[in-house]
């Protein structure tokens, strides 16, 4: 299919390999992956762009700023094959398991994280599951915001990104723009419209040493912002 | 069935490649050579649009090959596209989702009333029948803020990117009387693009009195009347690819190339208004789909009506001239 890229674009190819090439999927998961990735891009028409950093299956955590549920989807498809394999959602558990269809979806095809938000347990934090959840090889794909956000500009990060960064200074964060998608598919929508949407992802950040959580998250913050008017 | 099976539809195609070929060479030659007259960048930006040409044209030619079907569905992937580019970069408010899921349904209806040839069904079925539609299901959905130019916004594009550029492929169902149909479509396509080309190259040369210079800082009333009369001569030379005569010819050429040259004006005040360069990034070197075909978008409803009225006494003469 053609698909835009920009001149930003890199080849599609995955470089670099610090835990192989990808994991071993059976062909129907991998079909089916395949599909929808296709289908994903098909109805987003999404355009990917990766600003001063390459696809890498070395272990990431991708945050974006989040406007429809169609983000998991369209960010996830439009990472690299090897890349994508490789790489979980962590998405809300009372939207994927509501039907028998998104449960298939977050299970089978994503591999999701699934984060109980109404229960919170103490012994049990989102936190120690994410990180239980990469082992030393998976990247995780987060919303900070917490929630689908409808107004023009971000919302507040959660402290999460924070405490994964502070547990795992080896993980490179990526900050992740989402443009449009929010208008193929609006909150309380079902069905799609086939806009055109831009994906960018910027260069990966680390937490410096003894930078406080507030300054960690503004700046995580701005760095998703500022790849809107690259 | 293949469309390209007449020596005249035949000779234009082979005349295409011949000009493509030429105009490649040229760039690559000014690429060798290093006169400081001449502008790299310049070069640079000429081959990378000489290149998205070799594939546009290759695009269309293999679209010709596999018959009028193959082109009626490439146009209509053209309006689909372009119609995508044009809502991306319109306001739009969350209330118009609904009329916007049911415009993009309209576009593939529209290209098959073309493709059974319903006449009387697809001149209207846009301006009538989706006319009335949005604004109901704009109303419907309750939001009255800026209602009557969200509307028109869905309908202009509506209009633009899918019921006027579906008049090209309607071309091959005119009854013409020699029946080259596909021949007829080359020639506009064909007048329709170095229409363009001629403007481009007469603003550089001969441009000093800028028309609308907050919309367009190169497009000159001089490069305007140069452009029309070159592309005029150039349809005149191509006569005996259409019904017309060589008079005749000139004439529909004159208006195809008025029109392309309007409708380029158009389009750029309003991606002036929205602050953008282009409309998409699809092809390298040619900004998006809906840059490109602007100008066909402009000029084919007008040359398939004046075509369908004119066609009884082009019919007459011809049949005297034989």
């Amino acid at each position: 299919m053609l698909h835009p890229n920009s001149q930003h674009a890199s080849s599609p190819r995955a470089e670099g390999t610090s835990s192989g090439w990808g994991e071993h999927v059976d062909l129907q998961t991998q079909a089916t992956r395949t599909f929808l990735a296709w289908l994903a891009r098909l109805i987003s028409g999404a355009s990917v762009r990766w600003i001063d950093c390459q696809p890498d299956t070395c272990q990431r955590v991708y945050f974006a700023n989040h406007t429809s549920h169609l983000d998991v989807l369209v960010l996830w498809a439009s990472l690299p094959r090897q890349v994508r394999n490789l790489t979980r959602p962590v998405a809300a558990k009372d939207y994927w398991e509501k039907s028998f269809i998104r449960r298939w979806i977050a299970k089978s095809v994503f591999d999701a994280l699934l984060i109980d938000r109404k229960e919170i347990k103490v012994h049990q934090s989102p936190v120690d599951l994410m990180l239980k959840a990469m082992g030393d090889r998976h990247s995780l794909i987060v919303f900070p915001e917490g929630h689908r956000n409808t107004g023009a500009d971000l919302d507040e990060f959660k402290s999460g990104l924070y405490y994964l960064a502070k547990k795992r200074p080896d993980l490179e964060l990526v900050p992740v723009h989402i443009d449009n998608v929010n208008r193929v598919l609006p909150r309380g929508e079902f069905l799609p419209v086939p806009l055109l949407s831009c994906i960018t992802f910027g260069p990966p950040m680390w937490l410096e040493s003894q930078e406080p959580k507030t300054d960690f998250l503004r700046r995580a913050r701005n760095a998703v912002r500022r790849l809107k008017d690259l | 069935m293949n469309l390209i099976n007449d020596p005249i539809t035949g000779g234009l195609v082979l005349g295409v490649i011949g000009l493509l070929a030429l105009a490649t060479g040229v760039g690559q030659i000014l690429k060798r050579q290093n006169d400081p007259r001449f502008d790299p960048a310049v070069i640079e930006q000429f081959n990378l649009r000489m290149r998205a040409w070799w594939l546009m044209c290759s695009v269309l030619a293999a679209a010709f090959l596999l018959g009028q079907t193959a082109t009626v569905i490439l146009f209509f992937g053209l309006s689909f596209w372009a119609l995508r580019e044009f809502i991306t970069l319109t306001p739009t408010r969350i209330a118009d989702h609904r009329a916007l899921f049911w415009i993009f349904l309209f576009a593939p209806v529209q290209y098959v009333l073309v493709g059974i040839d319903a006449y009387g069904l697809y001149s209207v079925f846009i301006p009538v029948y989706a006319f009335l539609f949005v604004p109901v299901r704009v109303a419907l959905a309750g939001d009255y803020k800026r209602y009557l130019e969200r509307c028109a916004k869905i309908q202009f594009g509506l209009m633009i990117c899918v019921y006027c550029l579906s008049y090209a492929p309607a071309l091959l169902n005119l009854p013409l009387p020699n029946g080259q149909n596909a021949s007829l479509l080359l020639f506009f396509i064909l007048v329709v693009t170095m229409g363009d080309a001629f403007h481009f190259a007469a603003e550089h040369f001969v441009g000093r009195r800028i028309i609308a210079p907050a919309i367009s800082a190169n497009r000159t009333w001089e490069g305007f009347l140069a452009g029309v009369a070159c592309s005029s001569l150039f349809g005149a030379a191509l006569f005996w690819a259409t019904p017309f005569n060589p008079l005749q010819a000139a004439g529909m050429s004159l208006l195809i190339t008025t029109m392309g040259f309007f409708g380029g004006l158009v389009m750029s005040a309003i991606k002036r208004d929205r602050g953008v360069q282009d409309y998409g990034t699809l092809v390298t070197g040619h900004g998006g789909v809906l840059d490109r075909i602007d100008s066909i978008c402009f000029a084919a409803p007008i040359f398939f009506h004046v075509t369908r009225y004119v066609l009884p006494a082009v019919a007459t003469t011809t049949a005297i001239n034989m």
